[in-house]
């Protein structure tokens, strides 16, 4: 734990009457102001990590720390945090100002000030002039933005945003993710940002936790989750994914579909069992005696910035391909990849392990 | 086609409204124009505006309000602890089912435990602060209103209280609020629209009550209600019964007027 550490999880389990337990001995730590999301399926414990932090409920085990004080009991009213709701949760009784205005006036600030402050976190959210209608009169969009404006306009230490941004259409989306990331990076406010959306992930964080069934699958920067994800899970959840199982015959030497590739992967045992994964937008399409894969084209999806082009290899492996050409659905086609493309996954290998492995094996062969 | 057949369905609706509602009130209207001999007079209007009439006007209203007070101080605890348990439907239900009791049969029942020789004043004795007069005074007329009207209280309440959404109390919260302020400000204002409904529904009846006065006031408390059934049943002075009505009437739609929904829906 360092200074820069605002909150940290200790083994958090949270577990509702005799049910399984919603997080199962969770644990991390979040820096001071860095972007930070929560990422997995629905169901998996976002929400309730979300509302562990805020001070809503307890954990049946396990400590939260927040700036090193224990805080399992404060209540919510006492914590340096707001939320933005995932159903926003705004104050039906009170227009779109007083809405924002609720936390400036429990602080009992002083009218003048609450109305510039208001104003400010309005236009940011681009409301400007929405001041005087009732939460009802407002689409979903509108009220989504109330809700982060409620947020913003108290500057806590901390922010957390419960799916924020999923009723905004997609350029009004894209305009917000620019615009919230700005905001953290000027205000220097620590961000804890929920979403089910990978791409949204990607393009926002300074770290993402990968979360399923209660646990946290994998944690780092999105450009090592993306490039190295721990296990089958990630690698599916994360941007599209060919896996397939292969055989480690030795460091930096793989067999899968019946042939043998070198790459870049090491510390197995001799003839381990594992899984491949290879991104689609690594796979080059060539004439069949020029590919390492041989393949046939199954259907082809013309997705805008490029072809998905499904193929099946021999042995009934799919592999998806993302190409700017266009194949032809029926061809023969060969698969060019790098060795770099591979990326090998051990079943069942712990984080800490992984990154051990990753650390002592991989230096400087993955681009970063 | 359609709102024709609609307008079919309508009829039974109309004719009860037109025979039990409207004909009355008109009735009403129309005996409090004549004096207890037959002649049509304005004289029972200027009665009502002697002292007696508005003392017991007064006496009515201070009433009314004494027992919605006390009603809505014990209904909205109750709602709200009521929403925090387990079994909360269960619950509600308890609560209800005395009011489908019979009213003469509650005010007997209390009757008996006011009395002299009643479990009220043994309990009194026991504990050693010695008899005492319960039975026909003010605290006993009030005590058992609201004890007749508070499920009447519990149950808007419970339901507007029921339909909050739990996750505005969460915002508040987090916002900064303390659960006192939380309760000022979001659950006490969102809750409003069942604490007017609860208080129209014992406020307008509370007005009129006629035979607690007698059963358990003993006719210490002189309500309106209690003048209209003495002009009509002892002095046969229908004209002024039919006034005293016309002024209970007005009372009461101006109390719907000002405890009703407001049209615009700011709570929903
Ligand atoms: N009050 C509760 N009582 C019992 N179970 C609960 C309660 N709240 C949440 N859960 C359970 O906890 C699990 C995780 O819920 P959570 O709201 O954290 O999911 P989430 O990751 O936010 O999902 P989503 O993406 O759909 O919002 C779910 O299986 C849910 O049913
Ligand atoms: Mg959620």
């Amino acid at each position: 734990m360092t200074d820069k550490t605002i909150i940290r999880f200790q083994q958090v389990t949270k577990q509702y009457d005799n049910d399984p337990a919603v997080l199962d001995n969770v644990s991390f730590e979040i820096e001071r102001g860095k972007f930070y999301t929560l990422l997995g399926p629905s169901g998996c414990g976002k929400t309730t990590i979300l509302r562990l932090i805020a001070g809503f409920i307890e954990p049946s085990d396990g400590n939260i720390y927040f700036n090193g004080k224990k805080v399992n009991q404060l209540p919510a009213n006492k914590r340096q945090v707001n939320t933005v709701f995932q159903d926003y949760a705004l104050f039906p009784h009170l227009n779109v100002f007083e809405n924002v205005a609720f936390g400036l006036r429990i602080k009992k600030m002083k009218s003048n000030i609450v109305e510039q402050k208001v104003k400010e976190a309005l236009r940011f959210v681009n409301l400007e002039g929405y001041e005087n209608r009732e939460i009802r009169e407002m689409s979903g969009g509108q009220r989504q933005r109330v809700a982060i404006a409620r947020a913003i306009v108290n500057e806590p230490e901390v922010i957390l945003l419960d799916e924020p941004l999923s009723a905004l259409d997609l350029k009004l989306r894209t305009e917000m993710q620019y615009e919230l990331r700005e905001l953290q990076r000027n205000l220097g406010i620590t961000f804890i940002f929920v979403t089910h959306d990978q791409e949204e992930a990607l393009a926002m964080s300074d770290e993402i936790f990968v979360l399923n069934n209660g646990k946290i699958e994998q944690s780092g920067n999105p450009n090592d989750i993306y490039d190295e994800p721990i296990n089958r899970f990630v690698a599916d959840f994360i941007g599209e994914s060919n896996i397939v199982s292969g055989t480690m015959l030795e460091d930096y030497v793989v067999k899968f579909t019946g042939k043998t590739f070198e790459c870049v992967d090491g510390g197995f045992h001799p003839n381990e069992d594992v899984e491949i994964v290879i991104r689609p937008e690594d796979l080059e399409i060539t004439k069949p005696q020029d590919g390492k894969l041989q393949v046939k084209v199954d259907s082809q999806l013309f997705r805008g910035v490029h072809y998905e082009i499904s193929c099946y290899d021999n042995d009934g492996n799919e592999w998806l391909v993302h190409s700017t050409k266009k194949a032809t659905v029926g061809e023969n086609i060969g698969l060019h990849f790098e060795s770099e493309a591979i990326h090998v996954m051990r079943y069942d290998e712990t984080e800490e392990d992984f990154d051990k492995r990753l650390e002592a094996y991989e230096e400087g062969s993955h681009g970063n | 086609m359609g709102t024709k057949s609609r307008n079919y369905y309508l009829i039974p609706y109309v004719l009860w409204i037109a025979l039990f509602v409207v004909a009355p009130i008109l009735l009403v209207l129309y005996y409090s124009f004549f004096n207890i001999e037959g002649h049509f007079t304005l004289e029972n209007y200027k009665k009502f505006f002697t002292p007696v009439y508005l003392k017991m006007t007064f006496s009515s209203f201070w009433y009314a309000f004494l027992i919605t007070f006390f009603t809505f101080i014990i209904a909205y605890p109750t709602a709200y602890l009521l929403t925090k348990t387990k079994h909360k439907q269960l619950w509600l239900l308890l609560i209800i089912v005395p009011s489908w009791i019979n009213l003469l049969l509650k005010a007997y029942a209390f009757i008996g435990i006011f009395g002299t020789y009643g479990a009220a004043n043994k309990f009194l004795e026991a504990m050693g602060v010695g008899g005492k007069q319960i039975l026909f005074t003010d605290f006993s007329f009030v005590f058992v209103s609201v004890y007749i009207f508070l499920p009447f209280m519990i149950l808007p309440i419970f339901n507007a209280l029921n339909d909050l959404n739990p996750s505005l109390i969460d915002a508040s919260n987090d916002l900064g609020a303390s659960p006192l302020t939380t309760f000022k400000r979001v659950i006490f204002p969102l809750t409003l629209d069942g604490v007017k409904a609860g208080c129209q529904i014992v406020f307008i009846p509370a007005l009129s009550l006629f035979m607690l006065t007698r059963l358990i006031a003993g006719n210490r408390v002189i309500t309106l209600g209690t003048a209209i059934e003495q002009h009509f049943l002892v002095t046969q002075d229908w004209g002024m019964g039919a006034t005293i009505a016309v002024f209970l009437i007005i009372a009461m739609v101006i109390i719907m007027l000002l405890t009703g929904k407001r049209k615009s829906g700011m709570l929903r």
